[in-house]
């Protein structure tokens, strides 16, 4: 049996399928986390059912692509449960009046009812399920109460014998909330007062410039003391003595030894500069990385939950139109600072071609993942903070300008923005734990083996002479046009796999910090990693990524060619 | 409920929904777009005859943002500039 959940955008029908399946997808509060569509499976008095998380849909009158494969997926299915807003019933029944017309057996989950207690709502159950001749559940699914009994009243699910006219329908719909529901008190709650001033623009844009603030001194002060009270001692104190013991019994020297553990620099082990699996490998993605990669999602996963993100979207739009994009594009934008993979994923809320590959090629050149950031502040922050507003203002000037030039040589519109603005919501601790562990175990899968292969990579390069052979290939534009060493260009090569990692191998280069400016800006630019690249291809289609990745190419070499030129000129 | 919702409507008490000034109620009188415009606001609850709240107008012809009902969205510019009211 195939149970598809159904309901509008944010109501909860992810997080009704973690409960129901156990399958870890992630959820946050704001409209369209679900784009493609996540299956898992349930246990019913021993018969496994499939579930479908369906993308969220206002109408099956589809009104956009999502709501289009949602439509799509109604034949498909045996059982839909219809997942609601209890707080907004009015608009969630039109889903559910249209889903009654669909001959299908039917459930309904009457979500977010904890809620409807703060709110002032008080909804007659027992007169709802008469009127519908439908079962219907409250439940909570955040905090799992009432999913038991959802699943025990799947059996119950029917075709319901409500007739009404169909064009009628929000009048049908008026009637059954002036029957079942009731508001006790309806005035303006705190949480709609917040929600008004934070979308004004006159209160409005302050309050996102100081959330910015807020948002990078946290990510930063968490990556800070992570590296220097735990990852920093961890490294130095208690894995150094055992790798020293390890190339003792290695033997100092040799392939082996220098694959593990790396080069010696007077005897102790560099971190930065050693470059062995066990050495550089371990630290770049755990020591240096991580612990960033960690304050951030932190910071993300608080701002998605609490709904604070799609009020960013509208005071951003106009911007965002002036680049061929619409305010919802900040969202995979946000996404990719974390890694540009999910921001790939996420161009899927953007409805439109011209939308999707401007926000996909903006994203890989203009915004450098956390894991790179993290990088070049370790490598350039040394030298104040000059050198880090060059290389993330260069990065937004491109971000603007590329933009502007992309909006006016795409073809296609960017359609205006609608979309629904969550209520605000205090984040479910335990819920923002689960988002968490899911994200930094995603990021480990991800990094770890990429980064170990880089690190076999540039041993056997190095020693076998294709680095050498490869600078001697770039040196017309890596040397002459950007003013690196040939060997940066080995950086440039590895960058592809990692650029974590590339960043790392400029560290024992000794250069220059205008050459490090340059040569973090490029790597920002030039190419996405491997990983990303390939998520690329599969969203904005072969051809598209050919002529995304032809443009990054060139603009990382007008860029960094420039930037050297005024640099150099200082 | 509404049918007659254009009875005794003065055409001066009536304005876009970029012209209502923040904080206002009013009653959708008329949505003056395509089909497509029409369904796409429907589908939110947000049609002809129902009473709205304006929260807020972007600055440079930025989104106008509504209540309706417990709903809360953001709508472009060009669009709010189809949906005519008429101020409570």
């Amino acid at each position: 049996m195939k149970i598809l959940l159904m309901g509008n955008p944010n109501v909860g029908k992810s997080v009704v399928f973690n409960r129901l399946t156990g399958v870890d997808v992630i959820s946050s509060n704001y409209p369209g986390t679900t784009i493609g569509f996540t299956k898992g499976c349930i246990n019913i008095e021993g018969n496994r059912h499939e579930v479908v998380d369906v993308p969220g849909t206002y109408t099956l009158e589809p009104t956009c692509k999502a709501e289009e494969i949602a439509v799509q997926m109604i034949n498909e299915g045996d059982v839909i449960i219809n997942v609601i807003d209890s707080t907004n019933l009015e608009r969630n029944l039109n889903l559910t009046l249209q889903l009654i017309k669909q001959k299908k057996p039917l459930i309904v989950c009457l979500n977010l009812w904890d809620e409807t207690k703060h709110t002032g709502i008080v909804i007659d159950r027992e007169k709802l399920e008469k009127i519908l001749d439908l079962p219907c559940v409250p439940c909570c699914a955040v905090t799992g109460q009432g999913i038991k009994e959802l699943v025990d009243k799947i059996a119950e699910a029917r075709l319901s014998r409500f007739n009404f006219n169909p064009s009628d329908r929000w009048n049908v719909i008026g009637g059954i909330t002036d029957k079942v529901q009731r508001i006790t008190h309806k005035h303006h709650t705190f949480m709609e007062k917040i929600s008004d001033i934070s979308i004004r623009p006159l209160t409005g844009i302050p309050i996102a410039i100081g959330v910015l603030f807020l948002t990078f001194s946290l990510i930063r002060f968490i990556g800070e003391s992570l590296i220097g009270y735990v990852f920093e001692p961890l490294f130095e104190n208690i894995w150094s003595p055992l790798i020293l013991k390890l190339s003792a019994l290695l033997g100092g020297g040799g392939f082996f030894h220098d694959l593990l553990v790396g080069k010696l620099i007077e005897g102790q082990i560099d971190y930065g500069q050693s470059f062995g699996l066990l050495t550089t490998g371990l630290f770049v993605p755990l020591g240096a990385v991580l612990p960033y990669v960690l304050g951030f999602y932190i910071v993300l996963s608080i701002l998605e939950d609490s709904g604070y993100l799609p009020r960013v979207a509208v005071m951003v739009d106009v911007i965002m139109h002036k680049l061929g994009l619409h305010g919802l594009s900040i969202i995979p934008m946000l996404l990719a600072f974390g890694c540009n993979v999910p921001g790939a994923l996420a161009t899927r809320i953007l409805e439109t071609r011209k939308e999707r590959f401007i926000s996909a090629t903006l994203m890989s050149i203009a915004v450098p993942c956390m894991a790179l950031q993290a990088m070049i502040i370790g490598l350039i922050g040394k030298h104040g903070f000059i050198g880090l507003g060059i290389v993330f203002g260069t990065l937004f000037v491109v971000w603007l300008v590329l933009g502007i030039i992309l909006k006016y040589t795409v073809k296609g519109t960017a359609p205006e923005i609608f979309i629904e603005i969550p209520h605000y919501r205090l984040p479910y601790f335990p819920g923002l734990l689960k988002k968490l562990w899911m994200r930094m175990k995603w990021f480990l899968k991800e990094a770890l083996p990429f980064v170990f292969l880089g690190v076999v990579l540039v041993n056997l390069m190095y020693s076998l002479g294709i680095i050498q052979l490869i600078g001697k290939g770039a040196a017309p534009v890596v040397s002459t046009l950007l003013g690196l060493p040939k060997e940066a260009a080995g950086a440039l090569f590895i960058g592809f796999l990692r650029k974590d990692l590339a960043v790392g191998m400029l560290a024992p280069m000794h250069l220059s910090l205008k050459q490090l400016i340059v040569a973090s800006v490029v790597l920002s630019m030039y190419f996405p990693c491997v990983a990303t690249f390939t998520t690329l291809i599969k969203e904005l289609g072969f051809r598209d990524m050919m002529k995304s990745a032809a443009i990054m190419v060139l603009s990382s070499i007008i860029v960094g060619s420039l930037l050297n030129l005024i640099l150099f000129a200082l | 409920m509404q049918v007659n919702i254009y009875e005794g409507i003065k055409m001066d008490n009536v304005m876009t929904l970029t012209q209502l000034p923040q904080g206002t109620k009013a009653l959708i009188v008329s949505i003056q777009g395509g089909h497509g415009l029409i369904r796409k606001l429907n589908a939110l609850g947000i049609r002809e005859g129902v009473e709205i709240q304006k929260i807020s107008t972007g600055i440079a012809r930025g989104p106008v943002v509504i209540r309706c009902g417990n709903t809360e969205a953001a709508i472009g510019h060009g669009m709010a500039q189809k949906v005519f009211v008429k101020k409570k």
